[in-house]
């Protein structure tokens, strides 16, 4: 692993699903394995490009979700590594069962794609927007479960995703994203990302939280707290040995999250931190509730998902400290 | 029968349906557009409702399985008179009681929740039961997509409401020959539908759907048939995706589309010159 943090961030040139087809075609293009499917959304997940460059290699599946994860499972039975592609929702809740025994159970080996994570669902709804899909996913054994912070960090992962055995759970923001990191930034699938060091409280933060972690650390030295801030981009397996480092040298801990902090980053963090270095541990995140209808800022603001409501709870955590 | 002018209460509705996208400059809009002249028909005179009292149990219900047609939806609940029409522009503003899928708890007049595509069908299936076992002479009218049509829950909600011979369903399918990712017949190809609906054991009839009199007469016949042989009943509607709506009718992609304010005020004059053409002269008398 070898990165570098861009000290300005700015939202990038590129959505991320631009990245992400752009990246797949290139890969698929040495690996004669690679196929993508996807139900009635390829025009929302990016894939049109790959529909028409492989068409033979893509599967339409329609509205029918359980269907595409089962063939999905099927095709890589075969010695195909499927990519699978829907809204979050419906790649995770609508199909667990589909993903547990046939993909999981079944020790095969396949990639969902979920798509608009937690308040990016935005004007869909709360019928649309996952603040769930890690947790329904998290509980499955040996499932892997990454959300790319940005597009350079997507662009260093799909090849890795693409070579190595499982099943895995892509969560991915199909927008801009808020670029963190310098191109050729390398990253370890199940390995943190220190992005900046301080002693008094570690922020851990994944997706959209990542960016606002970073500046809730920048509000936060104003006070005269310094924040460490790790990347969390892997929930499944967790990186236990970073958890632990952090709590054991900061002595409390935030968690930040745009899902529910029942079952997601919030569980991931404190199950670990119980068991080898109980600190106190505060979550941002959407507490317990179902998501709605509206633009992100506000959804952002309504579940308390900003930098602010980071600086806060951090403040909380250290004033817990014994 | 009844005594509206259907035709009218239709190119009113969908002038309203244009009018609640119009605010947000974005919206399902093709799927919106092709379900107008069914609403019209259900909410002036099929269905048995009250918009006094959205809760009547014994009330007629509709599920929209195709919940992204909720801004048609709503523009039919307020022109009933479940809400203030001025809260039609809210549609997906912050707190509104609008959200782009039908929601149960925000929205009077709306009986289910609905947006992940197919599990209407068995939410509807499950009323229908409801209202047989409460012994109420009420009916649960429902609209499917045919896009929705790819899902398996669909036809698993299809087979338990023929099994159970509930007369009392009325669905709709809104043949639109087109989905998200295109026409359906490229996408995913479902075949000859009525017939497969026929075979499921539902009473199945095809209409113009944009031709209220067919509609109505078919929702007329599907009572009758129902009550003469215990069958659930199948409306496939032939409609065309965006129908009416003059930047969305005849597009491949319809689906979830932005506009411009110039082809909004474009689709907004050609609804409202159906209209003018529909209503009565002045002085004419009305029925
Ligand atoms: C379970 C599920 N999968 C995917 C979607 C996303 N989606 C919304 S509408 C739609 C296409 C539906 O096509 P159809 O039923 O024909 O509706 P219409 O064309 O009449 O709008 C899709 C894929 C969804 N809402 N629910």
């Amino acid at each position: 692993m070898s990165v570098t943090v861009k000290t300005v961030l700015r939202t990038e040139e590129k959505m991320m699903r631009d990245t992400y087809c752009r990246v797949l075609m290139e890969l698929a293009e040495t690996n004669e394995n690679i196929v993508a499917l996807d139900a009635d959304l390829m025009s929302s997940s990016g894939m049109k490009p790959f529909m028409k460059a492989y068409p033979s290699r893509f599967v339409n599946c329609g509205v029918a979700e359980a269907n595409m994860v089962g063939v999905a499972a099927g095709m890589s039975a075969m010695g195909f590594v499927p990519f699978a592609h829907t809204f979050g929702t419906f790649a995770t809740r609508r199909v667990c069962d589909q993903i547990f025994m046939s993909a999981a159970y079944a020790k095969l080996n396949v990639r969902i794609v979920g798509t608009d994570p937690g308040v990016c669902a935005a004007y869909n709804g709360g019928t649309h927007m996952p603040l769930e899909d890690m947790a329904v996913l998290r509980a499955i054994p040996e499932m892997i479960l990454v959300e790319p912070t940005d597009s350079v960090m997507l662009e260093n992962l799909l090849p890795q995703i693409a070579a190595k055995r499982g099943v895995y759970y892509i969560r991915l923001n199909r927008k801009n994203a808020a670029g963190v990191y310098e191109p050729g930034s390398a990253f370890e699938i199940g390995k943190g990302v220190l992005l900046r060091d301080g002693g008094d409280v570690t922020l851990f933060a994944s997706g959209i939280m990542t960016a606002e972690a970073l500046e809730a650390a920048k509000l936060l030295s104003e006070q005269g707290v310094a924040a460490r801030v790790v990347n969390l981009f892997t929930w499944k397996p967790a990186d236990v040995e970073l958890i632990v480092e952090s709590a054991e040298k900061t002595g409390a801990v935030v968690t930040c999250e745009n899902h529910n902090v029942v079952g997601g980053l919030g569980g991931a963090v404190a199950e670990t931190l119980v068991k080898n270095c109980p600190v106190p541990v505060e979550m941002v995140g959407v507490q317990d509730l179902f998501g709605e209808v509206g633009p992100e800022d506000y959804l952002r603001g309504r579940f308390s998902l900003n930098a602010a409501d980071i600086a806060a709870a951090a403040l909380r955590a250290v004033k817990r400290k014994a | 029968m009844n005594n509206q002018n259907l035709p009218l209460r239709a190119a009113e509705l969908r002038l309203e349906t244009l009018r609640v996208f119009e605010a947000r400059g974005f919206g399902h809009v093709g799927g919106a557009m092709s379900v107008v002249e069914t609403l019209a028909v259900l909410y002036n005179g099929v269905m048995r409702v009250d918009p006094e009292r959205p809760d009547w149990p014994e009330r007629d219900r509709l599920v929209c399985s195709k919940g992204h047609a909720g801004p048609a939806v709503y523009a039919a609940l307020a022109a009933r008179g479940y809400f203030a029409k001025s809260l039609l522009k809210t549609l997906n503003r912050p707190g509104t009681t609008l959200p782009s899928h039908c929601d149960m708890n925000r929205t009077p007049g709306v009986d289910m929740t609905t947006g992940s595509l197919g599990q209407g069908v068995s939410t509807a299936v499950g009323l229908a039961l409801g209202q047989k076992l409460r012994g109420f002479d009420a009916r649960t009218y429902l609209i499917v997509g045919d896009g929705e049509c790819d899902e398996g829950q669909v036809w698993e909600g299809l087979m338990l409401a023929a099994h159970k011979k509930l007369d009392n369903l009325i669905v709709f399918c809104d043949k639109n020959g087109q989905q998200l990712d295109g026409y359906v017949k490229d996408v995913l190809d479902t075949g000859d539908l009525a017939a497969k609906f026929a075979s499921f054991g539902f009473f199945t009839q095809s209409v113009n759907g944009h031709d209220t009199a067919a509609i109505e007469n078919a929702a007329l016949a599907a009572v009758k048939e129902g009550a003469a042989s215990h069958r659930p009943s199948m409306i496939v509607l032939n409609t065309k995706k965006g129908y009416g709506c003059t930047f969305a009718e005849d597009q491949e992609f319809n689906h979830h589309i932005a506009f411009t304010e110039e082809q909004m005020n474009g689709a907004l004059a050609a609804a409202r010159d159906k209209i003018a053409a529909l209503a009565p002269a002045a002085g004419e008398v009305t029925a």
